[in-house]
């Protein structure tokens, strides 16, 4: 309990820490800063090794009412699939502060207070059990992301950080008002509450299917429009290349690696959770702009000039992956989903750091300005290639267990039930190919024959340090995903076994010592 | 015993890893070479011990050895595990022996590259990948491999990353290995598909469940919709890794890579990748016979196709690459028409003359610096003895002069072509022309590269026979490449025999399956094998006094007057077809354009962003209207959200 507390008030806490720090002590602040995210790190990894995969529901969790009136309270707690997340979170922020030494070149005090703030409300949204508690979380977001893009961005930053904070709140918006009518809904139709009222994810999730079809419909799309513009889904992903493109590295490493999946994750905690009938209804119609999306972001990627734009545009690609498998509700695509989450975030959030290894080389992002960097930085040739490959989905690294796992439970899925899905997504995994490894072959291969590239340095130590641990876990999934997928695998039958009972009466997953609330009401 | 197999892998992995790391510090070319020649003559050592141990147990099934899990979640439980049987232990045994002619090869060619070691690590990664390949004993394993191998062929072909080379939009190397990887993929992408489709119907990705579990319900797969789905989309895999048509364009633009790696990768083991899963999977392919006809229609065109191209190539090593794509076609055939231990026959053979043939050419290359027209070259036999008799062996054997290697399997092929319940006269004429021409190009490419006159720049040239490390490797190839075909005897050359030749009897288990599938068809000895026989042979002779001739001549007169006259002829095969061009004008180009201007530019640009920034100005104005005092952008939408919020609530509530 108190492990989980502290890897999401540490943050928090050495973000206010900062605060008293004097402006221009840069040195202290940053390593303060990455002392900071490294201790949470650690911390994040106690509460990994006591974790207990065989048991699928909500651990470590805590629950404080806050404001009685609406029964909305302080709930916390990870079941397996945000275990994976937070720790993805704990990872990656480290690895953020660590690139931006080099990225970041003014107001370093403000800057490292809010990445520490942004690390918090990640952490806070992976963890939330309450509904008003995530909303929280999810807008605060907002705050620390758009000043980073806004701040510390590129050259069109203020119009990226504007249409990032537009897009967001249009969706916020929409979930806003799906979460205050679930909570009356709930509070005085169904349960009758003193209060009328309660967001209490914990008593929620399992009345969803207690609510009319017409409401739920609904409340669905509240949701859902909300996380999927996060995500996010063709056609309401343009926010994406530009926040992406002009954000500072560490913003683009975090946006990627984390802020995206806070989308992917909504749909399986809150859609899929809460209102399982109207997903099953709406999965083909997600999955087709799913499909869409994995297709469209690769063929926009591969005309990309910029190679920072490029890769985010195979985001777009990349997190179709994950919205198929979460929607084709087997085991195998939401697991793969889940570890697609993860793999986006090592290997998409590295390839951001090899082009931000790049640009504070050369201060610039056209792909026409290099060639034959191989040359003079050999030992960056590789971390690229192999951050490159792991994006490819070449098999033995990360990106492949997810990418044919969602694959796979689409193509076997009796909910969407049919094979095109995954027959037109698997043309994905070729177009993955041509745009990363042509975006590659320019960048790195061929001479060295601009000037300004004859003498770049290799990789500093600093460097190394970013690159290394990424490597180590993209190489681990890649061979050994058990690791990994033994953790969710429990929370994840768990919630198939749901909707599999909704649907056909009898669930195909045995969850070894565990009894099935939804199955004990069937035979009682 | 059996456990030994797990170790094959394992050290080129080592060596990979080891070499990869710490090469760099290392600046002793013989350490590096040699430790690398090590790790892939340890395997071929072991490979050797589990061939006795296959041979003394006489084992029918095949044994699985597990290693950990890979992927297991849901209903899905694959794991690293390996399948020690007679067709898996073939390919380890070429894959190993081979690969580790070549490692000591190679130590000679790649001597005083900049990134010696870079070479060394990369050849151990391919034995790695290549040994999960065929080593594997369910479909994703072998599917690691599958990638994996074309990894080691991408960085390979790309190894030279900084020099030029020609062919069709292709300016550096790397080009070149792109397209191969690009290629590939979408062979891969019918792997993919067919494996989906394995799972969901056999509900294993096993080699074995699957397999039995066909073969026992035989009646109710037979012709099915869904096998034939199956193998075609396993066969579109072989398309891409084993270069045959539509996706055989990659391969002769691979000649980029250091030579060693065309005499290993492309030529000997890594193309021969689609025979070994069509060999693996000899059940459900015989299941289909429409999918089967496909198979060896393809083959024979391939190797038609590409022998033709290969009849006006200057450069030796494209010569040499088409060749390999029409001899691939040669193994599909047999595949199709039911000869699968002859396709495997054919492989090894293959191996020995091809990998023979490559490695020669690169000692000519080697000797001639980096020369590779073969219309420069002329008159070597005098400056490389031992590389012009190898040659010439090799030359011998591909061209199916009796008794070389190259002529037993090649004459098996011919003759299941006809005679094969799922063949036929038609089949048999195609590869026939294409053997013809074989034997025409080979017999062309030796005269024209070993004898005649000395064409080369003498001032800048100086001719000279490769090292010993060299020079080993093409001796040994050139033994095996003259006497390999023994292993399987025809049966017409041995009538007195009834023993089985002994390759088929060693593969037997393997495709007594499929055979039983197929109905057993026993084939005495025909009068009919004789006369396709000589026929074949006084082809293969017959082309080689026509090019002896021809080129002995020192103004090419006949030959040039014949290419004048069919000019147009001449040229498209010189222009290969146009294949590529035609990928590019009706696929590649459209996709680009397309993406470029209307996803992007159109869609992207103009519908999505103009549609939301123009509601946004909308509201943008609307918002200065009610708010007159407002600085920030960012607070007027916050502002906006809650009067949204506000009033969605109340009309929900109230409403």
């Amino acid at each position: 309990m108190a492990t989980l507390l502290l890897t999401l008030f540490i943050p928090l806490a050495g973000s206010l820490l900062l605060l008293f720090f004097k402006k221009d002590n840069i040195q202290a602040i940053k390593y303060t800063a990455l002392g900071i995210s490294l201790f949470t790190f650690l911390i994040s990894l106690f509460l990994f090794f006591s974790f207990d995969s065989a048991n699928p529901g909500f651990q470590f969790v805590v629950e404080m009412v806050w404001i009685q009136a609406f029964d909305a309270g302080f709930r916390v707690g990870v079941d397996g699939m945000s275990m994976l997340l937070v720790m993805l979170t704990t990872f990656i922020t480290p690895i953020a502060i660590l690139s931006s030494f080099g990225s970041i070149e003014k107001r370093h005090k403000e800057y490292y207070v809010m990445i520490l703030l942004l690390q918090f409300a990640m952490t806070g949204v992976f963890v939330a059990l309450d509904l008003f508690l995530f909303y929280i979380f999810w807008e605060i977001i907002l705050i620390p992301m758009y000043f980073i893009i806004g701040i510390w961005g590129g050259k069109d930053k203020l119009y990226a950080a504007i249409k990032f904070f537009l897009f967001t709140v249009v969706g916020s918006l929409f979930m806003l008002v799906a979460v205050v009518y679930l909570g009356y809904y709930v509070g005085s139709e169904i349960l009758q509450m003193q209060s009328g009222f309660t967001s209490n994810f914990l008593i929620i999730k399992d009345l969803g299917s207690a609510i009319p079809y017409d409401v739920q419909k609904w409340l669905f799309w509240g949701f859902a429009l909300s996380f999927l513009i996060k995500v996010p889904i063709f056609p309401l992903h343009t926010w994406l290349p530009d926040a992406h493109t002009e954000a500072p590295t560490p913003g683009s490493v975090i946006l990627a690696g984390v802020l995206l999946k806070m989308g992917t994750y909504g749909l399986i905690r809150f859609n899929l959770e809460m209102f399982p009938q109207a997903a099953m209804n709406y999965a083909s119609v997600i999955s087709v702009l799913a499909v869409i999306g994995i297709i469209y972001g690769a063929l926009v990627a591969m005309v990309q000039t910029d190679v920072k734009r490029l890769v985010a545009y195979s985001s777009v690609s990349h997190l179709g992956f994950v919205v198929l498998g979460i929607f084709s509700m087997t085991v195998e695509g939401i697991q793969g989903a889940v570890i697609q989450m993860v793999n986006h975030g090592l290997s998409t959030g590295m390839l951001f750091l090899c082009v931000g290894v790049l640009y504070e080389r050369r201060h610039t992002r056209e792909i026409s300005e290099y060639g034959g960097i191989a040359r003079v930085m050999p030992n960056f040739t590789v971390f690229f290639a192999i951050a490159m490959l792991a994006s490819v989905g070449l098999p033995g690294l990360n990106g492949f267990v997810g990418e044919y796992l969602t694959l796979i439970g689409a193509f076997k899925s009796p909910i969407l039930n049919s094979y095109w899905y995954t027959i037109i997504g698997t043309t994905g995994v070729i177009f993955a190919a041509v745009y990363l490894l042509w975006m590659f072959q320019r960048v790195m291969f061929g001479t060295n024959d601009n000037p300004k590239n004859y003498n770049l340095k290799d990789m500093n130590k600093r460097e190394w340090a970013m690159m290394v641990p990424i490597v180590i876990f993209i190489v681990w999934i890649g061979v050994y995903p058990s690791t990994f997928l033994k953790i969710s695998e429990n929370s994840t039958r768990l919630l198939v076994n749901k909707i599999e009972l909704l649907k056909f009466g009898k669930s195909t997953y045995e969850l070894p010592g565990y009894e099935n609330p939804a199955e004990k009401q069937e035979t009682e | 015993m059996q456990e030994l197999i797990k170790f094959l892998p394992l050290f080129p992995l080592i060596g990979f890893v080891l070499i990869g790391i710490f090469g760099k510090k290392i600046k002793n070319e013989k350490l590096i070479g040699g430790f690398a020649s090590l790790m892939v003559g340890i395997p071929f050592i072991l490979s050797i011990m589990l061939f006795y141990h296959l041979l003394s147990t006489g084992s029918q099934t095949p044994e699985i050895v597990h290693v950990f899990t890979w992927i297991a979640t849901g209903s899905l439980d694959i794991s690293v595990s390996y399948q020690l049987d007679q067709l898996s232990v073939t390919f380890a045994l070429i894959i190993t022996g081979i690969g580790f002619l070549i490692h000591i090869y190679s130590i000679g060619y790649m001597h005083g590259d900049r990134s010696f070691y870079r070479f060394f690590s990369y050849l151990n990664l391919f034995i790695f990948m290549m040994l999960n390949l065929v080593l594997a004993s369910n479909y994703l394993l072998t599917f690691l491999g599958w990638e994996g191998v074309g990894l080691a062929s991408y960085l390979l072909i790309g190894f030279w990353y900084d020099k030029k080379f020609e062919g069709v939009r292709i300016t550096w190397n790397g080009d070149a290995g792109m397209k191969a990887f690009v290629v590939n993929r979408i062979g891969d992408f019918g792997f993919l598909i067919a494996m989906f489709l394995i799972f969901v119907t056999f509900n294993s990705l096993d080699y074995v469940s699957v397999s039995e579990t066909a073969a026992a319900n035989y009646d109710f797969y037979m012709n099915s919709a869904i096998v034939t789905i199956i193998t075609l989309m396993l066969f579109l895999g072989c398309t891409g890794k084993s270069a045959q048509l539509p996706l055989s364009v990659w391969l002769p633009d691979a000649m980029a890579g250091p030579t060693p790696v065309s005499a290993l990768i492309h030529a000997a083991t890594m193309v021969t990748a689609g025979i070994f899963l069509v060999a693996r999977n000899s059940v459900l392919f015989s299941l289909s016979e429409s999918t089967m006809m496909v198979v060896a229609v393809v083959g024979a065109i391939t190797a038609l196709t590409a022998a033709s191209i290969g009849l006006v190539q200057n450069d030796i090593k494209k010569v040499l690459a088409y060749s390999t794509v029409s001899q691939l076609g040669f193994m599909f055939v047999a595949l199709g028409v039911g000869a699968f231990y002859i396709g495997i026959f054919h492989v090894m053979t293959h191996a020995f003359f091809k990998g023979l043939l490559f490695l020669a050419a690169g000692s000519v290359i080697h000797g001639m610096h980096h020369e590779q027209n073969i219309k420069v070259m002329g008159g070597l036999k005098k400056y490389m003895p031992i590389t012009s008799k190898t040659f010439f062996i090799g030359t011998l054997a591909i061209a199916g002069i009796p008794f070389f290697s190259g002529f037993m399997s090649k004459d098996e092929i011919l003759w299941y072509a006809w005679s094969s319940h799922l063949g036929g006269w038609g089949l048999w004429v195609v590869l026939a022309i294409a053997a013809l021409f074989t034997a025409f190009y080979m017999f062309r490419l030796y005269y024209l590269t070993f004898t005649g006159n000395e064409r080369f720049d003498h001032k800048h040239v100086h001719p000279h026979e490769s090292p010993k490390t060299m020079t080993f490797a093409l001796i040994v190839l050139a033994i095996l490449s003259a006497f390999g075909g023994f292993l399987n005897l025809p049966p017409a050359l041995v009538p007195w025999s009834h023993a089985d030749p002994l390759l088929k009897s060693w593969l037997k288990p393997i495709f007594a399956d499929a055979n039983m599938i197929m109905g057993h068809q026993a084939h005495g000895i025909e009068p009919m094998m004789y006369v396709l026989m000589v026929i074949a042979t006084s082809i293969g002779l017959f082309m080689w006094y026509v090019a002896r001739k021809w080129y002995s001549d020192p103004q090419w007169s006949a030959p040039r007057s014949i290419a004048a006259s069919m000019k147009g002829l001449h040229k498209v095969l010189f222009d290969k077809y146009k294949l590529d061009e035609f990928y590019y004008a009706t696929i590649i180009d459209p996709i680009y354009s397309m993406s470029k201007s209307f996803l992007w530019r159109f869609t992207d640009i103009k519908i999505i962003d103009g549609l939301i920034n123009g509601s946004a100005k909308f509201v943008e104005q609307f918002g200065e209207r009610i708010r007159l005092v407002q600085s920030g952008i960012a607070q007027n939408y916050a502002i906006l959200m809650m009067v949204g919020i506000i009033s969605i609530i109340s009309w929900l509530m109230f409403n």
